[in-house]
């Protein structure tokens, strides 16, 4: 899809903040906001822009502790699909969080979210491995988020400057 | 015991206080102020430019360099220069690193200035020009611009400040406090009356990196212009790396000679491992710099929108991270509002009069800070005025 600077604009911004509103986003780019919220909204139908969610440090949530693993997947392709059929086939599980395809060792990349470790062990052994096409998985649980999305967990980085300078 | 003051020096004595000194005494002892007043990058400098110092420090270069800077940090500076802005300068002569464009322009003033030499000085501008050109035992003479012209030199009113004893032209572009850019076409208006005058023009370059619109043109790149001007630029605002302090002259070899002079005498050189940083920055920061650029161009656009939507009236400036609307409908000195928007809703601006008679009327508002920063300050801005 071929889309103008100023949608290229409203990507980069909202990439970094979903929040701005079509106003401020209008003025940020130099346009008027009814174009604005049609650019949005041509982006969004397209599913250029697929979803706005929010970034959450679970790990701060009493009780809401969650683990993450990420499983390197090798699989046997099929004619005429490749991948993609078991891809699929592991994307549709709601405790996976996202699934790439990669070059080197292994074939997907899938990361699977669970409450405990054992909730995503027994995925992994009941759900993932099983398949047909599975040849083998390798499970590696995150011990901790330090940047996410371009995203640093705990900034320590406060503004220093003084308050009025020349 | 003897009365310390009767030491001073009588220059020094009746050297105008910044009038930017108030507003942060005033500032300082408040929370939860937001501050549009600052003359600096809300970013921090790259990491590549951090870690490079980091590891100066860990090999243990903590000596000083030559006088002049590295040489492998002028050599940089030069492909920078002559790849960016067009004017080739022979890094082993022309060039030196100093302690800050301010130092540079300090460097500038005492090489060039005999007692009684005029500089002229365009105003609104930076506010330690005049005191510097003072101390350098020169005479400040104005020139203003106005908001009708988009606070751009008007080649007539620089005829008319030049005397037979004007040495220099003090020209900054793009322009703090206003943001106003000097395009070619104005650049070769102001060269050639300067060439005219056999004058030479100090260009404090700092805030080249950041032209929104129209990539900056150094007054220097002008035909016959390399051989009389002083040539200032640094790292504080394009590279965000104000604490630093670093910035550099080019300048044709005699006057690079004998402000090196000087340098060597009063600093013997820039801070090690800020040059260590500067030349990572240059080496591998440039898009960082790019993405900087973007963000105040945004922001720019924003707050540029947002102070005409609420009634401030505020042209579009072409340059570095300040806006400067007119606060003249309101009824009040620019130092008034100033004080009135702190105390009442904590946000701070500088009054346009602190950089000039030219300023009353306006106030200046730095965007180096967060949209949500910006966008709290429109909002309690909006309401002030609106009263």
């Amino acid at each position: 899809m071929k889309i103008t600077k100023k949608e290229l604009e409203i990507l980069e911004i909202l990439e970094k903040d979903a929040r701005l509103t079509a106003a401020d986003l209008s003025k940020m780019i130099g346009e008027g906001e009814e174009e604005t919220k049609a650019m949005i909204q041509r982006l969004e139908e397209a599913k250029v822009l697929v979803h706005y969610t929010a970034l959450v440090d679970w790990s701060k949530v009493e009780a809401r502790e969650r683990v993450t693993a990420m499983i390197d997947v090798k699989v046997t392709p099929k004619r005429g699909v490749g991948f993609n059929e078991t891809a699929e086939r592991i994307y549709r599980f709601k405790e996976v969080s996202s699934v790439y395809l990669m070059s080197g060792a292994y074939d997907l990349s899938v990361t699977v979210e669970g409450q405990s470790m054992n909730e995503v062990a027994r995925f992994v052994s009941e759900k993932l491995s099983v398949l047909d096409s599975v040849v083998s998985t390798t499970t590696h649980f995150q011990l901790k988020k330090y940047k996410h999305d371009g995203i640093i967990f705990e900034e320590k980085q406060s503004d220093n400057r003084i308050v009025v300078s020349p | 015991m003897p009365v310390t003051k009767s030491y001073i020096a009588k220059s020094v004595e009746t050297m105008r206080p910044s009038g930017i000194r108030k507003f942060f005494d005033l500032a300082a002892g408040m929370e939860g102020v937001i501050s549009l007043g600052v003359g600096e990058p809300d970013f921090v400098t790259s990491w590549s430019a951090r870690e490079a110092a980091i590891l100066s420090l860990e090999r243990g270069h903590t000596s000083y360099t030559a006088n002049a800077g590295l040489l492998e940090l002028r050599e940089e500076i030069a492909r920078y220069v002559s790849g960016r802005f067009y004017v080739p300068y022979n890094p082993k002569e022309e060039i030196i690193v100093t302690v800050g464009a301010s130092q540079a322009i300090d460097l500038a003033l005492r090489a060039i200035l005999d007692p009684g030499d005029e500089v002229i000085v365009v105003e609104p501008c930076f506010v330690s020009y005049t005191p510097l050109v003072e101390l350098a035992g020169g005479k400040a003479v104005t020139v203003e611009t106005t908001g009708e012209q988009q606070f751009k030199l008007q080649p007539e009113a620089l005829e008319q400040a030049i005397t037979p004893k004007t040495k220099a032209l003090l020209l900054c572009s793009p322009n703090n406090p206003t943001g106003a850019q000097l395009g070619r076409e104005d650049l070769q208006a102001i060269a050639a009356i300067v060439k005219q005058h056999d004058l030479l023009v100090i260009a404090d370059e700092i805030y080249a990196e950041l032209a929104y619109d129209v990539p900056h043109t150094s007054i220097a790149s002008l035909d016959g212009m390399r051989e009389r001007t002083i040539l200032i630029n640094g790292f504080s605002k394009g590279f965000a790396m104000t604490g630093w302090r670093l910035g550099f002259i080019c300048a044709p070899g005699e006057l690079a000679e004998a402000m090196l002079k000087i340098h060597q005498y009063a600093m013997m050189c820039a801070s090690t491992p800020a040059q260590y940083a500067a030349l990572e920055a240059l080496k591998t920061g440039m898009s960082d710099v790019e993405e900087m650029k973007k963000d105040y161009r945004r922001r720019r656009n924003y707050i540029v929108q947002s102070f005409n939507e609420i009634g401030l009236e505020c042209h579009l400036p072409g340059g570095a991270f300040y806006v400067f609307p007119s606060i003249r409908n309101t009824g009040l000195t620019s130092e008034e509002f100033a004080e009135s928007l702190l105390r009442e809703e904590k946000v701070a601006v500088v009054p346009g009069s602190v950089f000039g008679k030219g300023g009353e009327g306006f106030i200046r508002c730095s965007y180096a800070s967060s949209m949500e920063q910006l966008q709290e300050a429109v909002k309690r801005i909006g309401r002030f005025a609106g009263k």
